[in-house]
């Protein structure tokens, strides 16, 4: 009896030992050959003495990880060098998390970080200074990207691809009413209750003027950072840290979008990331969309219901002096950690993944949109998506969040932030008040203005 | 009988026994054999408590780990401290208001499925296996189910509800405020009443059957006889299933992050603790907020303990 208890703890702990995987690593097999190419990662045995292994952290959304992995393949044959694949879970702020505990405990896991844009506040101070091996090579991308990941001088992360925030239209719906595009929000609030009153007359009951992202989460940062720089109404804090955001325009912005809720968009809407308005947007149930470019592939798929209906657009202006087009900077970069091994080939890897031959790849490819601002008027690129020549005017009026100068507090500021617009949204709080009391809460954060 | 003491009497038997018969060293090897796991549980579960709870009166930050300084108490009642946070208070009323709706509510549920289970019927065993379900998919999964469902342009209870003719037009389940805790109690409701009616389905099929039979030739109305034969005899498994419950619904994190994400209205004791120590990577603070956690679980498994001891030592 006393022999089968210690044969089954032994057994137990044997077995224990023995199934310790590390289920986030993509090992390419160095013995056989590379097997799909599809897959990417060359598998060949033969790599050369003196190679080099540089473990890259791809990400993966929908055609991310397997784009990430044909630019690995690409640079591993120019260079004779490895790549390590690894790949982490798809919620930004979940990756964050992960990368977080990666660099504060020094780890040399990873040396190329995928990085969002928000991030290199946070992180910056983990990452090497790219200028040192760029060779200039930031001057071909756009300026607010670079400014967004330079931090104290250092070029902490080169951009990878772009994203902002864009308007979706029904084509159909504007031309059957007659209306044109709107160029102000009063002008979109306007036209909207007109087609989504005219056409629930005619029997269409489920549809809606706008959907947007009005969840309590990074997403609502996004949207209302747009309301309220069209109004002219600053960037919530301004480069030199000064709080900025309890003024007129910025009250009127919310105000406007608050009188959204429940006469244009869905009470629902407060709980909205950006799948939610999009499956309402292709459903057919809504004649104005605010989301991120990678829904007009979807909405051109084979089985939309509303395939080639239709339209984007810069998004709309605000209403005062100050009034211009906004949308909020989003993306994603490449970033080399300060505790890696290899620190001259992974800079040589974020280089070569960001730079034009790649990006123009990926752009044709997979529908990335490139941050090397020649590409916009490449003819392959233009001819395999049609919408970036529409989006670079976008692109060039995109707004960043504040997070280079709130650094390791933005998430901080931005739950603030988004705690107060989400406020105002659904009647809580009126403007004026939420945005006083985000005001003095950001200086308690930032001791009065000093980040 | 107690159940738990029934339970105990192979126990004290056993004790006696190895009194008298077994030699001495054989007393000493149940420690050898409890030893690795003592020691895994130390490492796993005691040291994480007590670094938790030693963070929580520092003010690390988790980008900055090694430049933690002593601060004392000021993470609980400085300027900025948890007690004066009125979104930690925020958030416990949202965990307490929760754990009194959903383990009342569970209770209930629980055990009128428990006693139909209880009753031999064709099918029971697939029954008894179906139940299980919802306790069987992971949190993480069915919160996702549900919020799609929930989605009030294009999920299927609106459409059901107003297909039904309950209501006129579609709610907003997870965004109107009057709705918020509804829906987040309703989806809980639903997957863990089989982790309740599981367990007291446990006690009921130990019970004696005489006292049915004597309560039938004596013709007791079947309501009484649930209300004076059956409650009584199960009430120790009853308590012991509502303070795993209400511990469990204490400490809610995936259910309401997945629904409601980290809205101040629903936000539980956990999502703050969390949000503190890796959104905002407060880790000073945060631990601070997870040690006051813990301190209110230890707290309610005390003084229902206590409770509960009291009362069974009266009969």
């Amino acid at each position: 009896m006393k022999a089968c208890v210690a044969a089954v703890l032994w057994s137990t702990v044997l077995f224990a030992a023995g199934c310790k995987k590390d289920k986030t690593e993509v090992k390419p097999d160095p013995g056989k050959g590379s097997g799909s190419a599809a897959a990417g990662s060359a598998g060949g045995g033969n790599a050369p003495a003196g190679a080099v292994e540089v473990a890259l952290a791809c990400g993966s959304v929908s055609t991310e990880l397997e784009n990430c992995k044909i630019g690995a393949a690409a640079w591993e044959k120019k260079t004779g060098n490895k790549v390590k694949v690894i790949t982490g879970p798809t919620a930004s702020d979940a990756q964050l998390g992960l990368a977080q505990q990666q660099l504060a405990a020094g780890s040399t896991d990873i040396d190329v970080f995928n990085v969002d844009i928000v991030w290199p506040g946070i992180l910056g101070t983990f990452f090497i200074d790219l200028k040192e091996h760029s060779k200039g090579a930031e001057k071909e991308h756009f300026e607010a990207i670079i400014a967004n990941n330079t931090i104290d001088g250092k070029l902490v992360a080169m951009p990878w691809f772009t994203d902002a925030g864009i308007l979706y239209y029904r084509k159909d719906l504007l031309e059957k009413y007659k209306e044109k595009v709107p160029t102000t929000w009063q002008e979109l609030t306007d036209t909207a209750k007109k087609i989504q009153d005219g056409e629930r007359k005619a029997g269409n009951k489920d549809i809606w003027g706008y959907v947007f992202q009005g969840k309590a989460y990074e997403g609502l940062t996004c949207n209302a950072l747009e309301w309220i720089a069209s109004f002219g109404g600053g960037t919530i804090i301004d480069p030199d840290g000064k709080i900025t955001i309890d003024n007129p325009d910025a009250t009127a912005a919310l105000e406007l979008a608050a009188s959204w809720i429940g006469t244009i968009a869905p009470q629902g809407v407060l709980n909205y990331e950006e799948e939610e308005a999009r499956g309402i947007f292709q459903g057919g149930n809504a004649v104005f969309m605010r989301n991120w470019p990678y829904a007009y592939k979807s909405a051109q798929d084979e089985k939309s219901p509303i395939k080639d209906k239709v339209g984007v657009a810069v998004l709309p202006k605000g209403a005062g002096a100050n009034a211009r087009s906004a949308s909020a900077l989003g993306g994603w970069n490449l970033a080399v950690s300060k505790f890696s091994k290899h620190p001259k080939e992974a800079a040589d890897l974020v280089l070569y993944l960001t730079g034009p031959e790649e990006q123009k790849r990926r752009a044709t490819a997979g529908g990335f949109q490139p941050t090397i601002v020649s590409l916009y008027q490449d003819k392959d690129v233009l001819a395999a998506n049609p919408l970036f020549a529409s989006l670079a005017e976008s692109f060039k009026s995109a707004v960043p969040r504040p997070t280079t100068i709130t650094k390791g507090k933005y998430n901080q500021a931005s739950t603030a932030f988004w705690s107060a617009v989400h406020a105002v949204l659904s009647k809580e709080a009126k403007a004026k008040d939420s945005l006083a009391d985000l005001k003095t809460k950001l200086e308690g954060l930032s001791r009065g203005g000093k980040w | 009988m107690s159940f738990l003491r029934v339970l105990a009497i192979p126990g004290q038997a056993l004790e006696r026994l190895a009194g008298r018969v077994l030699p001495a060293s054989w007393r000493r090897s149940p420690w050898l054999f409890l030893a690795p796991m003592l020691i895994v549980l130390a490492v796993v579960a005691a040291w994480p408590l007590i670094r938790t709870i030693w963070l929580g009166f520092t003010d690390a930050n988790l980008l900055q780990m090694d430049k933690a300084k002593w601060v004392g108490l000021d993470n609980y009642t400085g300027k900025g401290g948890l007690l004066h946070q009125k979104e930690w208070w925020l958030s416990v009323k949202n965990t307490l208001w929760f754990t009194l709706l959903t383990v009342s509510i569970e209770t209930v549920l629980g055990m009128i499925v428990a006693l139909v289970l209880h009753r031999t019927f064709p099918g029971r065993g697939i029954v008894r296996a179906a139940v299980l379900i919802p306790w069987a998919i992971p949190t993480v999964v069915s919160a996702k189910m549900w919020s799609w469902m929930l989605n009030d342009q294009f999920g299927v209870i609106n459409h059901i509800l107003l297909g039904l003719g309950i209501i006129d037009a579609p709610k907003a389940w997870t965004a109107d405020p009057a709705l918020l805790m509804p829906s987040l109690v309703m989806v809980d409701v639903w997957k863990t009443t089989p982790f309740m009616s599981l367990l007291i389905l446990a006690a009921l099929q130990m019970l004696p059957k005489e006292c049915y039979e004597a309560a039938q030739l004596d013709g007791v109305h079947p309501v009484k006889v649930f209300f004076r034969v059956t409650l009584p005899l199960i009430r120790p498994a009853l308590m012991v299933a509502i303070i795993f419950r209400a511990l469990d619904a204490i400490r809610i994190f995936d259910l309401i992050q997945v629904l409601n994400g980290t809205r101040p209205q629903t936000m539980s004791m956990s999502i703050f603790a969390r949000q503190q120590l890796i959104d905002f990577q407060e880790v000073g603070y945060g631990s601070a907020a997870s040690t006051l956690l813990f301190f209110i679980v230890a707290l309610l498994t005390v003084v229902y303990v206590v409770a509960g001891r009291v009362k069974l030592g009266e009969r």
